[in-house]
């Protein structure tokens, strides 16, 4: 009992966890052996696109870690962390679109008769992203779109500053549960709106374009970078599940799980609980924004409608599917239901012939993951890791 | 426009003249003055033209209007007048009276009657005269519009004359307006322009602001000099009103100055004179750098192969050598401080009326989300369950509206049988609702919401199978589809007005349901205290599942009210229900005046943005969630607070 | 003994409802006290505006040598500063093992950072091991504090308040649901930590508080109707009255 106590932490953490040493193993043989049977890398077996969709999938099993712990550790049911996984693929896409701009156009005027001028530069590139919305200056905001280390900076910067302030008027004043839920749906809804403006200087709702393309690295071919991607993506996995199967381990788990459970009693005992909400809040916005930032030059596009408050709400439902308070419930539940649904409606599932009717399932997988979310959420609350749980104990 | 208010204005005159076809035909009074109907001369048309007045047979506009245009025809036989109607090469002769087609004839059976230029101003005249001074006062309108809308200087006298007799108080006051307009424009001598403009001042009609804004037109000038005797707007400062080098521009548009190369005027030179792999004696490399560039065009300067360039210096001394001004295309000077006198004081009207307008937009846009909102309010106050499938409770409701006009195709009963259908139909979908699935989460909030969130996407998409994704058509009786104006400023859709006063009729019904009724009675016990109304012999299980029904059907008829003036869609819920989360927390919980607060204050506040910005809605709509989120902040419980023990925290 | 607590002047409205009116009350340091009165008299809502959760409209509470003003305080500063509670229900956390309720309660610091930081050295686990033996859980320090029977989780919650080492304890009916046994514990317990500070224990049972022998307050409608000896007050004919409702 006692050496329970005097274990060094980390040993402490992967017992606590046993977990998190699978989760690991299992993360590093799928992304080796995608490697091998990918096409850039590998025997090709597996597409180009599909090694992007499953680098994608890793990037929202990411976020859906960071949901765990802020609504089934912390139990704030955040309807906004979407937005910082937006804001963190527009900070990369801005750097993303404009040097690559930057490289094509100064290309094209080289070949001019006479070499362009600075201002000519910045000017043609201006006109070339923001053509689209009828203007040809550059916007503020882009003044350092140029510098890769000043945009990942934003990555981090952008969702964490935003959290914070936001976390910090919310939980100051003591908004909690369902109007807090509301709170930050409204804080994701007015961004999308503002997003959506063409003059806001983020090209409106045609949003960023051609992020596939890496400055620097456009001579390498999609195949080898999805692979990198798919790397770079189980990385950020692996160690974002490491960093908070750590931070809901031990005291600090113990407290935001009791701040879930009873807020006001976790006062009484001497913690400052909005300080711990807001930690918790902006530690994880800051995960999703990293994680945005590796899913958008995948995706290749970022618009304002990724923000729109409907996709906050389906990570909350992958996370419930996948079962709360567990970190490998969420990885579950946002791989299983999103490769699902992209394979549903895909068209890549066989349509079922009733005779008298024709079940389409790019029709029916809504209605058919709505009614079943409703199902879990009525007889399994702890979703899919819940029956895990339950296995385990049985045996 | 002229042609389309020309056929407008005899349609009028012709509908209102057939009742007194009792009178004196048309064809009688003319032949009466046959020769000189026939062969018009100046002499002989002023006793046509009063009889035709004095006598006023019907169809007597049309007439003179064909006469004028050289559309009339007499029969040489009978000496009769025909109007005709072109067939092939072939004439269809018309009765001028009863409008009967006659024989087909050719132009050479005819005489075309061809009245010369000044007999046909005459006529023109007398047309004016002809509906300014008819007896029915709604031709003595439509002649006045008509004035309106093509003024002329030529209207004036007859104007003028026909106040003097005119009977109608009202139209009289119309006239004298219509005499200002014209006079203010078109009248000879400064005083009577002036007082006609004053006669304006004030009136926030379009034709008003439309001539004082003609009178005031103003063209760019520049010189030396002020020129002489010209009415001078403004004065433009170079550097203040405008850019130095927009004004040196000007002056090298007007041809008072030498152009200037501009920034890229100077690279295409450059580009069109390299030779040796230099430009100007400069190496083509260095010419990424703007001073370089400048070097090497001095340099084909130089050479005398380029316009030369303009320095700063020059720029400045040339634009400061002239000056800039505006002048009005009306010379007189005391017209114009007149026009902009009294526009400005206009200009007061149209922000007083401008505000009421924006007042009476909030006020239904106000209505909407309270609509929108109260039966969110009704489950999440009395119930705290958060139901995010209420948006598509009012798709369902706008859905019912469009099948029940499928069926029904007179669209005001088919109103007055989807109304109550719309609420039965999302009725049973909120009781089937509550008892399957939220009755088994009333201890899980935060749940409930999740699992109505399913049900949400579920039904979205099973509109989505059934009725596609274009959006269906909900087409608002005839009644209900104009607007109600005001002025020229202020004007609201009939719909909304409509929509605004079902907004008033839910809220008085809520509030006798919930406070002279028996249910309403139970549905507060239950609210605040569960365990005691349990104890005195109130099933809680069935209050809430009317309390959830009545909600989700107040939203069935939102969504035909709503569906009647927006596109009926399966996502038109979702747009509806972030901002009705808000109306109901911005107001308080659990109280219907809180809704109605929330309504108003979210209606108001976003209408108020938009005052400041017009141009755009979607910065509106993000400043007014800003809003929200700190109002939030200050006022956690929303405007309308419970306080102490019943607030339940 | 020395003034710890000192309450002057303070009354609280709610919706016009006068629940505490002019209450002046002062506890020493160390001392047992029991508060007493009938329904509504507004001893819940004294222990709710000791501790920051109830905000009264005017009057003074001052904490301590240094006379700190609790009223410009929250919740927690509250708690930090020596003031613990026990809620009226049992509230521990039933999801957490019994250990981690207690870890969670003893005095470290309780900044997040140093929380995420934190390790259990010797001492704290020593700490933690004396407390569940005083509270008689020791055996069980690794069970869900869900699995435990309601007097033990009583306890466990005046163990949480022992491992904060509070200067103030206020302790809302700890005999509630509780077994003649468990009763006679829970004497024990408060009696002992009275030797070293200060407690106060609202409770109905008159038995109880005889037991406790300690000064009793007596409140009726928000303000101090008696105070001494339980022998004391109950021969004071107000407070029979009230509490025989005449």
């Amino acid at each position: 009992m006692s050496d329970t106590v005097l274990m060094p932490a980390r040993r402490r953490l992967l017992r606590e966890n046993p977990s998190v040493t699978w989760f690991l193993l299992a993360l590093g043989v799928f992304t080796l052996v995608i490697s091998v049977l990918s096409e850039g890398l590998g025997v090709g077996l597996v597409s180009t696109s599909m090694v992007k969709i499953l680098g994608m999938t890793l990037c929202l099993c990411l976020i859906a870690v960071a949901m765990d712990v802020v609504w089934g550790y912390c139990g704030i049911l955040s309807l906004g962390h979407f937005a910082f996984f937006g804001l963190g693929g527009y900070a990369i896409g801005m750097w993303l679109m404009y040097a690559r701009t930057e490289i094509v156009i100064s290309d094209s005027l080289a070949r001019g008769t006479i070499p362009p001028t600075e201002l000519e530069l910045s000017e043609a590139v201006a006109a070339q992203i923001f053509g689209v919305v009828g203007t040809s200056e550059l916007p503020l905001i882009w003044t350092f779109a140029g510098s890769l280390p000043f945009q990942l900076a934003m990555v981090v910067l952008v969702p964490g500053l935003l959290a914070l302030v936001f976390g910090w008027l919310a939980f100051r004043s003591r908004v909690t549960g369902v109007y807090l839920s509301i709170l930050t749906q409204a804080m994701t809804l007015a961004l999308a709106l503002y997003l959506f403006q063409n003059d806001t200087g983020l090209r409106g709702n045609n949003g960023l374009s051609g992020l596939q393309n890496i400055p620097g690295l456009l001579h390498v071919p999609q195949a080898v970078l999805s692979v990198w991607f798919l790397w770079a993506s189980a990385f950020a996995l692996g160690a974002g599940y490491l960093l908070f199967a750590w931070v809901v381990s031990g005291k600090f788990g113990s407290v935001i799980r009791a701040i879930r459970d009873n807020e006001a009693r976790v006062r009484f005992l001497g913690y400052n609980v909005e300080g711990y909400k807001l930690f918790v809040f902006t530690l994880t916005a800051v995960v999703s924004g990293i994680a945005g930032a590796l899913y958008y030059p995948q995706a290749g596009i970022i618009n304002p409608a990724e923000l729109a408050p409907i996709a906050s709400i389906y990570l909350a439902v992958w996370v419930a599917i996948g079962g709360r308070g567990r970190l490998y419930g969420a990885v579950i539940g946002a791989a299983g239901v999103s490769l699902l649904s992209s394979w549903l409606t895909g068209g890549g599932a066989p349509n079922i012939d009733l005779g008298f009717y024709r079940i389409l399932w790019t029709e029916w997988w809504q209605v058919l993951l709505g009614l079943g979310f409703v199902l879990v959420t009525l007889f399994a609350p702890k979703g899919i890791g819940g029956l895990f749980d339950y296995l385990v104990r049985k045996r | 426009m002229r042609m389309m208010f020309r056929a407008a204005y005899l349609a009028v005159l012709v509908a209102l003249s057939t009742p007194l076809a009792a009178q004196t035909p048309l064809q009688d009074v003319l032949q009466a003055h046959q020769g000189a109907v026939a062969n018009p001369s100046r002499g002989t048309v002023g006793q046509v033209l009063a009889a035709l007045l004095a006598a006023e047979p019907p169809g007597t506009a049309e007439f003179l209007r064909l006469w004028q245009e050289r559309e009339v025809v007499e029969e040489p036989g009978s000496g009769l007048f025909y109007y005709t109607r072109a067939e092939g090469r072939a004439l269809v002769l018309i009765d001028i009276d009863t409008g009967a087609e006659g024989p087909e004839v050719t132009t050479r059976d005819v005489n075309q009657i061809r009245p010369n230029a000044g007999v046909r101003r005459d006529i023109g005249a007398a047309l004016v005269r002809f509906g300014l001074t008819a007896s029915d006062p709604a031709r003595r309108l439509a002649a006045l519009e008509a004035i309106g809308r093509s003024p002329d200087p030529e209207q004036i006298p007859l104007l003028a004359e026909s106040i003097i007799d005119e009977p109608d108080a009202r139209i009289r006051v119309r006239k004298e307006r219509v005499l200002d307009l014209l006079n203010a424009r078109f009248a000879t001598d400064t005083a009577t322009r002036v007082d006609a403009i004053e006669g304006l001042s004030g009136d926030i009609s379009t034709e008003a602001r439309r001539a004082l804004n003609q009178i005031l037109q103003t063209t760019p000038g520049v010189g030396e000099t002020l020129p002489e005797g010209s009415n001078i707007a403004r004065i433009r400062v170079p550097g203040t009103d405008m850019a130095v080098n927009s004004a040196y521009d000007e002056l090298a548009g007007a041809g008072l100055a030498p152009v200037r190369p501009g920034r890229n005027a100077i690279r295409d030179a450059l580009r069109g004179n390299v030779s040796d792999g230099a430009v100007g004696g400069v190496p083509l490399h260095r010419l990424s750098a703007p001073e370089a560039r400048l070097e090497a065009y001095a340099g084909l300067q130089a050479a005398g192969l380029v316009t030369p360039l303009v320095t700063e210096a020059e720029i400045r001394a040339t634009v400061d050598a002239h000056v800039f001004f505006d002048a009005y295309t009306e010379p007189d000077q005391a017209v114009t401080d007149a026009a902009r006198a009294a526009l400005d004081s206009t200009g007061t009207r149209i922000k007083a009326f401008q505000f009421l307008g924006i007042t009476l937009d909030a006020l239904s846009l106000a209505s909407i989300f309270f609509l929108a909102a109260i039966g969110l309010a009704i489950t999440f106050g009395v119930m705290r369950v958060i139901n995010m499938a209420h948006g598509e409770f009012i798709m369902m409701g706008a859905y019912t509206g469009y099948v029940v006009q499928t069926f029904i195709p007179d669209y005001t009963a088919s109103l007055i049988v989807a109304l109550p259908l719309a609420f039965a139909v999302t009725f049973g979908a909120g009781v089937a609702m509550e008892r399957l699935v939220i009755r088994h989460l009333y201890t899980r909030p935060l749940e409930t919401l999740l699992a109505t969130f399913g049900i949400s996407i579920a039904l979205q998409q099973l509109a989505k199978n059934i009725f596609g994704t274009q959006a269906r058509p909900l087409t608002a009786p005839d009644w209900l589809a104009g607007a109600i104006s005001i002025n020229d400023i202020v004007s609201i859709s009939t719909i909304r007005v409509a929509i605004f006063v079902l907004a008033l009729m839910f809220l008085a019904m809520l509030l006798f349901i919930l406070l002279r009724t028996r249910l309403g009675l139970e549905v507060r016990a239950v609210t605040q205290n569960p365990g005691m109304a349990a104890s005195m012999g109130i099933n809680p299980d069935k209050i809430n599942m009317l309390t959830f029904g009545l909600g989700s059907g107040i939203a069935g008829v939102a969504g035909v009210a709503i569906g009647l003036y927006a596109q009926v869609t399966s996502e038109m819920g979702s747009a509806y229900i972030v901002q009705s989360f808000m109306t109901v927390v911005v107001g308080g919980v659990g109280n219907v005046w809180g809704t109605l607060a929330g309504a108003g204050l979210i209606g108001f506040l976003q209408k108020g943005i938009e005052w400041f910005n017009p141009s755009n809605t979607l910065a509106a709509q993000t400043y007014m969630v800003l809003f929200i989120i700190l109002f939030i902040q200050f006022r956690p419980k929303g405007i309308i607070a419970l306080k102490g023990r019943a607030a339940g925290d | 003994m020395q003034t710890l607590l000192e309450m002057s002047g303070v009354s609280v409205t709610f919706d016009g409802f006068r629940a505490i009116n002019n209450l002046s009350i002062a506890v020493g340091e160390p001392e047992l006290r029991a508060v007493i009165g009938p329904n509504g008299a507004g001893k819940t809502t004294f222990m709710d505006i000791v501790t920051g959760k109830t905000r009264p409209d005017s009057g003074r509470v001052v904490f301590g040598e240094r006379q700190v003003d609790l009223l410009k305080m929250s919740e927690s500063q509250i708690a930090r500063a020596g003031i613990g509670r026990k809620f009226q229900k049992p509230t521990v956390f039933d999801e957490q093992s019994v250990r981690d309720n207690l870890a969670m309660a003893l005095k470290n610091r309780r900044g997040p950072l140093s929380v995420l930081m934190w390790k259990a050295g010797e001492r704290d686990r020593a700490r933690i091991e004396a407390l569940a033996e005083e509270i008689g859980l020791l055996a069980r320090l690794e069970d869900r504090a869900g699995d435990l029977s309601h007097g033990q989780k009583q306890w466990l919650e005046i163990g949480m308040l022992l491992a904060q080492d509070p200067r103030l304890l206020l302790v809302d009916e700890p005999a509630a649901g509780m077994t003649p046994a468990e009763r006679e514990h829970t004497t024990d317990l408060l009696k002992r930590a009275a030797q070293t500070r200060a407690v106060m224990v609202i409770e109905h049972d008159m038995e109880f508080i005889r037991r406790l022998d300690c000064r009793v307050t007596v409140l009726h409608e928000g303000s101090v109707l008696a105070e001494g000896s339980l022998d004391h007050v109950t021969k004071n004919q107000q407070v029979i009255d009230v509490y025989l409702g005449r």
